[in-house]
This record gives C-alpha cells, sequence and structure tokens, in this order.
C-alpha cells in the first residue's frame, strides 16, 4: 500500500494550514457590514458617555427661566448657544441628551449581565443535568414568560421605590429567558457530543467539564444574546421612565425626557423627536452588532 | 441512442472563499437499461453531478454543460417549468440518502406517493391509490393498504427508503438515480434495498445510475463504473475492469484501501490466543434498559439494550464487537468506559469492580476513541490543550514535561509536529481521528475502546486508521475493543470477535473461525451482506 | 390528542397559579405595600390603619390562599382605589382591550408573514435586504415613542384617523398599528428562517425531483411545515400584546386593561394589580395551549407519538 500511499494523503497534507477560529472571526468580523456599523454606533455613544463632562457645552442640571423651551439652531428664533435647544426648564437639551447615553449605557450594561448571570446558570444547570431539573427550570421559563414583563416592573419599581440600581436590578431580573432558552438548547447538544464524554472517560467532574467543556463553546452565542439584551434592556428603561416609575428627574433618561416633552409635543416636536432617534441609534446600533455577530459566529457560516 | 449523454459537465459553487470547481469536465452516457456506478469520497462531485442533471443544485452552484441529452434531448434547451413537467419525474426519478428526513413529515405515505401522478392528470385518485399500494407490495413494505394512512415517523429507515423507491416508480420513470441510497441504513438492510433496485431496473428495462461512496457495493450490482475523484472522473469502464485492471492511480489506491474480507489474514496476537492470559476488562451479566418518553407526559417506553452481556477483554488482544445500530454496542461500550452504569452485572478492570475505582484511576485503565472525529474534539481547544487535558485532569506533571508528552504522544500516532496549537477545524477527519487516539494514549492507559473509529471517515483514511491502531498494538502492546458494524474491519485488525444483536452476544470466538465458520445464523447473514469482490466467496459462506 | 390536550391544560393552569404566587410574593416581599399607599410623608399610625383596614398585617401564606380561595370563586378582591369588585373592574375594560390586541396581531400578521416568505424565497435579493431593513428599525423603534410620532404626524398633520379615545373602529387604527409593529421583527423573522429551513429540507429536494415547482411546491410541501413555529409565536406575541397594551393604551387614552394597569399602580391598588396579572398570566398561557392543540392537529409528529 505504500506507493499509492502519497495519492491519498495529497489532500489530508496539504502545507497550507487553515486559518484559526480567531483568524476566521476576525476576518468575518471586518468583512461584515452591518457588525462594523452597529460597532461603530455603539463605540461612539460609549466614548460620548465616558466623556460626557467634556463635550457637553452646558451643565445639564442647570435650570434658567429665561431660556425656556429654546428651539433648536435650524429653526427660527434657535441659537448657536443651545444647539439643539432647550427644555421646558431652560436645560440645554444637547447636553441632557449627552448625559443621557450615561444612563442608557449604564442600565443597559447592569441589566443586561444581571440577566445573564441567572439565564446561564440555569440553562447550563438545566441542560447539562436534565432530569427533574430540567423539568423545573422548564416550568420556570413558562411562568416567567407568562408573567407580564412590564407591569410587573411598574409595580415592583414603585413599590420599591425608583433608583438607576432598582431599574437595573428589576430589568435584568424580568430578561433572563433569552439567555436561557438559548444555552439550554446548546448545552443539550454539546453535553452529548464526544469530547464531552471523552473528559468524563478522562475522570473530569461536572464543574470542569462546564467550565472547561461546555462554556467556551457557548462563549459566542452568550455574547450574541447579550448584545441583544442591551437594545433591549435600554427600552424596557425608556418605557418605565416614560411611564413615570423608572429613572426620577432630574436625571436625563431619553425616556424620561420624551415624557416631560410630551406636553408641548404639538408644538415643540424636537422635545419629543430627538431622545427618541437617541434611543433608535443605541438600539439600531447593538442589535446590528448583534445580528452581525450571530452571522459570523453561526455554525453555517463556519469552516466546515 | 444513448438514454444519458453528459457532455463535459462543470459545477461551480460560489464560496465566500472563492469559487470551487466541484465538478469539471465529466462525460457520461448512458444506455436504456443500462446500470452506471458512480463512486467516489465525500467532495468527490458525484452527488453533484447528478443534482445538476436534475436542476437541484443549491443556489449557490451554477453549471455548465457542451450537451445534457437525454434519450435524443437536449435538456438545456428545457425552460425550467418545462424541465419540471416532462423530465422530473414522469422520466428520470431520483432516490436519496437520507430516509429519514426525504418524506415529508406532515403528510401521510398515501398523500406523498399519489401527488405527483394525480397533480398531473395521470391518473384519477382511485387509479393512484391503487397503483401505489401495488408498488408498496412490490417492494416488500408489509400490510401496504394499511401504510398508505400512516406517517414516515411510523416507519423504519429501511422501509423509508423503500417508500421512496416506490413513490418514484408511481411516474414510470426510464432513468432513476439512487444517490448513496443505503449509506444511513444497517448492513443487512442495505442488500436488500440495493438487490430491489438491481431487480427493479431489469424487470422495467430502466436506466440506473447508483452513486456511493463504497466502491464494492458499485461493482457488485452495476455493468459499469465511473469514479470520481475531486471533481473529475478518473476512470470509467465494466465493472469488472475498474475491480480487476484498474488504470489511475487513485483507484488503485481506493482498492487497496477497502478493508475486505478475503485479503490476507493478518497475523493474530500470539499470546492473546491463551485463556490464561490477564484480564484487563471483564464484564459479567450486564443488563440495562432505557425508559424514554416523549415529551414530559409521553408513553412511556422501555428499551432493553443490554441483555446479560458477558465479555472479557484480554491483555494484548484486539476484540471487535460487531453489530448493526440498536444492538447494544455503544451502549456496552458507554459502561465500559465508565460513562454509564449497569442496572445489573458487574464491570472490573484488572479484577477491581469499576465502582470502586475513581475517575482519575480508571481514565489511566481505559481510555475511549469515538466514532465521529468532529466531535469529540473540542472545537474552542488547541491539541496541545486536547492532548494534554487528560495529564491535567490528572494533575500530573508540570506544563514543560505535559509539552513532552503531547509530542511524544502525536509523533506515536504520526501526526505532524506543526500542528500542536492548531484548533480541531484546521485538521482533516482523519488528522483529528489520529488526535483523538494521541489524547488517549497519553495517560498510558491499559486499554482503549473504540467505538465505531473509522465509520465516520473516507475509506482512504479508515485503512490508515486501522493500520495505525494494529500497529500501536503490535509495538506498545495496547489492548483493544473495537466496536464496529463492518465485517472487514473484523477481519483487517480484529483477534477474537463477539456479535451483538439486540442486546445480546450471539456469538463470540476468534475472529478466522467466526469468519470463516459462523455457527449463528445472524452472523451469517452480516457476513452474507458484507460487500466483497469475489463474488463466489460469499456462496460459501452462506452455505 | 385528548391526553396530550389534557395535559397541557393542567400544565397551563399550574402556571397561570404559579404566576399568581409569584405576583402576589413579589409585590409583597419587595416594599411595604401599606407605606407605598400612604405615601412618602404618612405617619406610622395611618400605615397602621391602612395595614389593619385592608388586613395586610396577617401573615403571606393566609392572605395568598385567602386571595385563591375567593379567585377560584370568582371573587377577586375588592379594589382599594375605586371601592368596586375588581372583577367587575376588570370585565367593564377587557373589550377595548380584546379588541386593541385582535386588531394588533392582524397588523403584524399582515405585515410580518408575506414580508418574511417573500424575503425566505428570495435570499439575499432586494426584497430580503428591505425586510431585514424593517426588522432591525422596528425592533428599534422605542413602542410609546412611535405612538407620539404617530400623534404628532396624525393628530396635527394628516388629521385622518383620531388620535384619542376609543369610541369608533378609526380610534383603534393607529394603536394597533404601533402595538402590531412591535411584534413584526420576531415573526417576520421567524417565518422567514422557518420558511428557508423548510425549503432546503430533504422533502422538498424530493417534491423538486418529483416535478414540483413554485406556488404548488409551496402550497403542497412547504406551507404546513413552515407554519408551525409561527403559529407558536403568534400565539406568545398575542399573549404579550395584552401586557403591552400598557403603553400603547395610556399614549392613545384607550379606557383598556392596560391603562387601569397604570392606573393602579399609580394608586397603590393591589387587588387590582393582583387580578390584572393573573388576567394576563391566563390569556397567555391560554393562547400557548392553543397553539399547542393546532401544532398537533397539523402535525402528526405530535398526534400520533
Amino acid at each position: 500500500m505504500s506507493t499509492t500511499d502519497i495519492t491519498l494523503t495529497a489532500v489530508e497534507d496539504s502545507e497550507t494550514t487553515p486559518l484559526t477560529p480567531g483568524q476566521i472571526f476576525r476576518q468575518r468580523l471586518f468583512g461584515h457590514t452591518g457588525f462594523l456599523i452597529g460597532a461603530s454606533i455603539i463605540l461612539a455613544i460609549v466614548v460620548v458617555a465616558i466623556f460626557a463632562p467634556l463635550i457637553a457645552p452646558h451643565d445639564p442640571y442647570v435650570q434658567s427661566l429665561s431660556t425656556r423651551m429654546l428651539p433648536p439652531v435650524w429653526s427660527e428664533g434657535g441659537s448657536w448657544e443651545h444647539l439643539l435647544g432647550t427644555d421646558q426648564n431652560g436645560r440645554d437639551y444637547l447636553s441632557r441628551l449627552i448625559y443621557g447615553t450615561r444612563v442608557s449605557i449604564t442600565i443597559g450594561i447592569g441589566a443586561a449581565t444581571v440577566g445573564l448571570m441567572i439565564g446561564v446558570t440555569l440553562g447550563v444547570m438545566a441542560g447539562y443535568f436534565g432530569g427533574w431539573i430540567d423539568h423545573a427550570i422548564s416550568f420556570l421559563l413558562t411562568a416567567q414568560l407568562a408573567l407580564p414583563g412590564l407591569l410587573l416592573a411598574m409595580a415592583l419599581v414603585f413599590i420599591i421605590g425608583p433608583s438607576i440600581w432598582v431599574v437595573i436590578g428589576i430589568v435584568g431580573v424580568l430578561h433572563w429567558t433569552y439567555y436561557l432558552v438559548v444555552t439550554r438548547a446548546a448545552t443539550q447538544r454539546i453535553r452529548n457530543l464526544d469530547f464531552v464524554a471523552a473528559a468524563k472517560a478522562s475522570g473530569a467532574s461536572s464543574r470542569q467539564i462546564i467550565w472547561h467543556e461546555i462554556l467556551p463553546n457557548l462563549a459566542s452565542s452568550i455574547i450574541v444574546i447579550f448584545t441583544f439584551e442591551l437594545g433591549i434592556a435600554i427600552l424596557a428603561e425608556s418605557s418605565l421612565s416614560f411611564l413615570g416609575v423608572g429613572i426620577q428627574p432630574p436625571i436625563p433618561s431619553w425616556g424620561l425626557m420624551i415624557a416631560e416633552g410630551k406636553q408641548a409635543m404639538f408644538y415643540r416636536p424636537w422635545l419629543v423627536v430627538l431622545p427618541g432617534i437617541c434611543l433608535f441609534l443605541l438600539v439600531i446600533g447593538a442589535n446590528l452588532m448583534g445580528d452581525g455577530l450571530r452571522d459570523i459566529t453561526s455554525p453555517e457560516g463556519r469552516n466546515e | 441512442m444513448s438514454l444519458l449523454d453528459i457532455q463535459n459537465l462543470d459545477v461551480t459553487l460560489a464560496l465566500p472563499n472563492g469559487p470551487l470547481k466541484a465538478v469539471r469536465d465529466v462525460t457520461l452516457t448512458l444506455e436504456p437499461g443500462e446500470s452506471l456506478g458512480i463512486v467516489g469520497e465525500s467532495g468527490s462531485g458525484k452527488s453533484m453531478t447528478a443534482l445538476a442533471l436534475m436542476r437541484l443544485l443549491p443556489r449557490s452552484a451554477t453549471c455548465e454543460a457542451e450537451a445534457l441529452r437525454f434519450d435524443g434531448q437536449e435538456l438545456r434547451d428545457l425552460g425550467d417549468p418545462a424541465f419540471a413537467r416532462q423530465i422530473a419525474g414522469p422520466r428520470i426519478g431520483m432516490i436519496f440518502q437520507e430516509p429519514m428526513t426525504s418524506l415529508n413529515p406532515v403528510y401521510t405515505i398515501g398523500r406523498q406517493m399519489t401527488e405527483a401522478t394525480v397533480a398531473r392528470g395521470l391518473l384519477s385518485e382511485a387509479e393512484a391509490r391503487r397503483k401505489a399500494i401495488d408498488l408498496l407490495d412490490r417492494v416488500g413494505i408489509p400490510d401496504p393498504e394499511g401504510r398508505m394512512n400512516q406517517f414516515p415517523h411510523q416507519m423504519s429507515g429501511g422501509q423509508r427508503q423503500r417508500v421512496m423507491i416506490a413513490m418514484t416508480l408511481m411516474l414510470d420513470p426510464e432513468l432513476l438515480i439512487a444517490d448513496e441510497p443505503t449509506t444511513a441504513l444497517d448492513v443487512t438492510v442495505q442488500a436488500q434495498i440495493l438487490d430491489l433496485l438491481d431487480d427493479l431496473r431489469r424487470e422495467r428495462g430502466m436506466g440506473l445510475i447508483l452513486i456511493s461512496h463504497d466502491l464494492a457495493v458499485v461493482a457488485e450490482r452495476t455493468d459499469r463504473v465511473a469514479v470520481m475523484y475531486l471533481g473529475e472522473m478518473v476512470e470509467q469502464g465494466t465493472a469488472q475492469e475498474v475491480l480487476y485492471h484498474p488504470q489511475h492511480d487513485y483507484t488503485k489506491a481506493l482498492l487497496a484501501a477497502i478493508p475486505r474480507l478475503d485479503g490476507p489474514a493478518r497475523v493474530p496476537a500470539q499470546e492473546a490466543a491463551a485463556p490464561e492470559v490477564e484480564k484487563v476488562i471483564s464484564a459479567t451479566n450486564l443488563c440495562r434498559e432505557f425508559h424514554s418518553r416523549k415529551g414530559l407526559f409521553g408513553p412511556k417506553k422501555t428499551v432493553r439494550a443490554l441483555d446479560d452481556v458477558s465479555l472479557e477483554l484480554r491483555r494484548g488482544e484486539t476484540l471487535a464487537v460487531i453489530g448493526e445500530s440498536g444492538s447494544g454496542k455503544s451502549t456496552l461500550a458507554r459502561i465500559l468506559l465508565g460513562l454509564d452504569l449497569p442496572d445489573a452485572g458487574d464491570v472490573r478492570m484488572l479484577g477491581r469492580p469499576v465502582l470502586d475505582l475513581p475517575g482519575a484511576e480508571r481514565a489511566s485503565l481505559v481510555q475511549p476513541v469515538f466514532q465521529d472525529p468532529y466531535t469529540s474534539l473540542n472545537p474552542r481547544r488547541r491539541l496541545s490543550e486536547i492532548i494534554s487535558r487528560p495529564l491535567v485532569l490528572r494533575g500530573e506533571g508540570d506544563s514543560a514535561s505535559r509539552l513532552a508528552a503531547v509530542k511524544d504522544a502525536m509523533e506515536k500516532v504520526r501526526l505532524p509536529g506543526r500542528l500542536i496549537h492548531a484548533y480541531p477545524s484546521q485538521l482533516s477527519g482523519g488528522q483529528r481521528q489520529r488526535v483523538a487516539i494521541a489524547r488517549a494514549l497519553i495517560t498510558e492507559p491499559e486499554a482503549l475502546i473504540c467505538d465505531e473509529p473509522t465509520s465516520a471517515l473516507d475509506v482512504s483514511v479508515q485503512a490508515q486508521i486501522l493500520e495505525l491502531l494494529d500497529d500501536l498494538r503490535a509495538k506498545m502492546g495496547l489492548t483493544c475493543l473495537i466496536i464496529t458494524h463492518d465485517m472487514a474491519v473484523v477481519h483487517e485488525i480484529a483477534d477474537r470477535v463477539a456479535v451483538m444483536y439486540q442486546g445480546r452476544v450471539v456469538e463470540e470466538g476468534s475472529a478466522s473461525a467466526v469468519l470463516d465458520h459462523p455457527s449463528n445464523d445472524y452472523t451469517a447473514r452480516l457476513l452474507a451482506a458484507a460487500p466483497r469482490f469475489g463474488a463466489t466467496r460469499d456462496l460459501e459462506v452462506v452455505q | 390528542m385528548l391526553r396530550y390536550i389534557a395535559l397541557r391544560a393542567a400544565l397551563a393552569l399550574a402556571v397561570a397559579f404559579t404566576v399568581s404566587l409569584a405576583a402576589f410574593l413579589l409585590l409583597n416581599v419587595a416594599g411595604d405595600p401599606a407605606q407605598a399607599i400612604a405615601g412618602e410623608d404618612a405617619t406610622p399610625d395611618v400605615i397602621e390603619a391602612i395595614r389593619d383596614r385592608y388586613g395586610l398585617d396577617r401573615p403571606l401564606p393566609v392572605r395568598y390562599f385567602d386571595w385563591l380561595g375567593g379567585v377560584l370563586q370568582g371573587d377577586f378582591g375588592t379594589s382599594y382605589y375605586w371601592h368596586k369588585p375588581v372583577a367587575e373592574l376588570v370585565a367593564d375594560r377587557a373589550d377595548e382591550t380584546i379588541t386593541l390586541a385582535l386588531s394588533a396581531l392582524s397588523v403584524t400578521i399582515i405585515i410580518a408573514l408575506p414580508l418574511g416568505a417573500l424575503a425566505a424565497l428570495n435570499p439575499n435579493s432586494w426584497i430580503d435586504r428591505f425586510a431585514l431593513g424593517v426588522a432591525v428599525s422596528a425592533q428599534a423603534v422605542p413602542n410609546f415613542w412611535l405612538g407620539l410620532i404617530m400623534i404628532i404626524l396624525f393628530g396635527v398633520m394628516m388629521p385622518i384617523f383620531p388620535v384619542s379615545g376609543d369610541s369608533t373602529w378609526k380610534h383603534f387604527v393607529l394603536p394597533a398599528f404601533v402595538l402590531g409593529a412591535s411584534s413584526v421583527p420576531a415573526v417576520m423573522r421567524l417565518t422567514r428562517t422557518g420558511l428557508i429551513e423548510v425549503m432546503g429540507a430533504d422533502y422538498i429536494r424530493t417534491a423538486r425531483s418529483k416535478g414540483f415547482r413554485g406556488w404548488p411546491l409551496l402550497r403542497r410541501h412547504a406551507m404546513r411545515n413552515a407554519l408551525l413555529p409561527v403559529i407558536s409565536v403568534l400565539a406568545v406575541q398575542l399573549g404579550q400584546k395584552f401586557g403591552g397594551s400598557v403603553i400603547t393604551e395610556s399614549i392613545f387614552a384607550i379606557n383598556g386593561l392596560g391603562r387601569l394597569a397604570l392606573e393602579s399602580i399609580l394608586g397603590m391598588d393591589i387587588p387590582t394589580v393582583q387580578m390584572l396579572i393573573f388576567v394576563f398570566a391566563i390569556v397567555f398561557v391560554a393562547m400557548n395551549l392553543l397553539a399547542d392543540i393546532l401544532n398537533a392537529a397539523l402535525d402528526p409528529r405530535i398526534r400520533i407519538g
């Protein structure tokens, strides 16, 4: 057989080693327009949030009765002093919008992280251990899905008393199902793969298998969900604040600013339109990033 | 006039990293009533050729040809609607590899069988139904009338493939293309389906194209054979010519690589034959039942996977456990590896009950090699991490000594050292299986348990992996239990063999004795079903 | 089949009561309801009086089973705020919300199903990109903001539809659009991926090899299979429409359950909040049950195990 071996192995041992998963990932990342747009938006907003005090032209909290409800610079009566005009308390709208990034980003990341902790823990447990643990967690999932989330969040924030941390906690506690569904299914699939059996046969404990074999394989889907949940949490916070049971005045939350501008929206529409556009941009950035990451990391996009 | 005449067919796939020519310059002809086998490994373009003819190519693929004539008619002149109306179905029928998914799960067998004839207005509902029942009867489906109202999930894989065949025959095609029709089926079922296809062809004077990765299977049942390799047709000729006088190097290599029952017998491990040799693993009276329910509240089903199985593995021998899917052989492997516990019975390793052994110690006694090299390696880890993992789990050595051990193991399994920091996705199937073997060897276990170690690999790679395992046994005195469905693998590598059927060991003995003089009916059937070249030989075995 | 439905129904009821228990616990443990009813600067005496009057001083399990006992007899308690039986209050306002939810679901179906199907049948075409664009944007638009923009557009610039109230069908056009739009991304994406998956399935290839193509192929082979997951997601979305009515109803001044929910939360009317959560949960599980039954009827793999 030695004479013909060469022909057969020629395909197997081609000298050009294929790229590592990391290299392929980076290549795809920079080739995905949607992801690049989303990531740039998020990056820009995060930079604005971090450097808000340097960028904002005015103090977002300083009220001034003499400059109430000034229109933006492009409208009649607008001035360069207040680029996007002022609100009903005479505060500079641009500065409030800039500081609003901090509220949205903090709550988005915070709540998405809280949800991640709960959802991934439950999902991996249900998927890995199966049996009655899985049944119990699946029941919990069905119950959570049946809960009218917004209603309960409103009631809880109202009872506990609104603050950023309460909003983060409650939005997070009510948004873990997506993580659970995905990590449970993925864990069930991975648990039955042979490399887990190989680890068991080498004497690995459940904890070692979960940390070393399973979680690394969940990482990409968890990141994808995190990006989507970021957007969902930001929208949830803005809804709560809009309804008056979220962030409280005078903190500049975009949802709250829309609620404050609502009374005057027919003749001062920018008070409602501008914060909405900010929210839209932030959330669409997160969603584009999530969509892109999902495209890039989905199995059918992989090497084989 | 030829029934089918394909001249210089090219199929190009648009992949993210550039176009790939999946089929290049393929030319083939088929006379009416003739059967042609197309053979090649995965990715050779054999299926693409058939799909191109049937206009079933994936969206990303384009095809070009100088001529695509069917019964003298140039198919390229037909628009898609005309092709669907005139050719696909009534003139060329096709059956596929996966009988489990090729039938629509939400409609009855009857509806799926009759719809094409009725939709074309060829037969009335009642006539179509009668014809369908006749055809189901012809392809060997018991109670064809009752089956008409059943759904695909209520049938076995072999039955579904029979239904698929009957369904294509509803339109009485002049050419039937069978794309790996038996690959997903058990060996004994495979032979029946292939014989059925051949009988039907003769009965109806149909042309038949049989596509397969298995040269032996194809050569046994077709008039002519074409061999494809990397998108090109490297050889074409009568079955006899290709089998006994292959022209192309690739065909020669392919033939040499096929595990065969009539090849030269291997030298058995001498010392293993003696029963007083130490038993590495002994299993006595193992029983294992599985209870499954569909959904949370579905009715309970009990499957008896192992029924009073006793087995021993002696030092230095290679024991093959052979059986078809559902015979319980994989459950046995899981129990011997400590991945599953028997309901009753006892497993001892070097005389000690396996239940008393801590995981790490068990790992140093027995290690697994699994079937599918694509799932047996963690895709997120580098080879160095994967291979050294058993050492890390045992807390053995420091990083330097572990690295040395990894290099040593990679050398043993003949993996190039430059791959040490590669990820599994960068490796071929054969290389991955070598990695799995290296990982199993690194703790220097007493025994390897290999569950179908070659059945997910291409034929040429299969031979290399078997050779490697046999080499390791010879050089290191490795004890090996190989689970397989393939009699030829037994012949190539095993000293002893145990045949499993429906959870029981029905026959056990030295490999040569069992292969030459099977005492059990089922073993004889398995042997008869195994493809081989010397057609004379299988008659001897059956009788 | 009957056994399947019975078990599903039992599970649905169990879920609904679990939800009511969870809501009860959260509402009572998270803070002091008496304090919340009395307001920030109430004296201890006032709080004590409230506690006494509403029986909030009794232990939690007693109060829950008291509530549960009432529910089983159709008595959901009396509103702290409106001083009427809660069940009556909810019954009075249910019509508006049911109308709103159903018309919102119709909007979702009319937009999402055709768009998703067209995108799936022409992957990477302009229609696919357009559908994806619609999904991504609709997902990012805050629902309440979309409502306000509609009011600005239709209230001032193009007064075709009324923007406030619930007296005629015209009043429901804008709210239904706003509430329905929020479900478009999920339903559209699922329709698209489901149909793409089905069109790539082996049995579709089989049907093609028998000469089926175009509309007959879709109708006879792809539609039912692709519809199965869509039915489930539509049920989930309809269930969520009730909870989602809070925002839409308050913006468009529709006097339905959503608005009742907001008012009772701001008035700390715990019996009403408790009942609304229970009702919404029941609606949700009932819709899912319905979807399960429909799926079982359409899919023999569920019907005949």
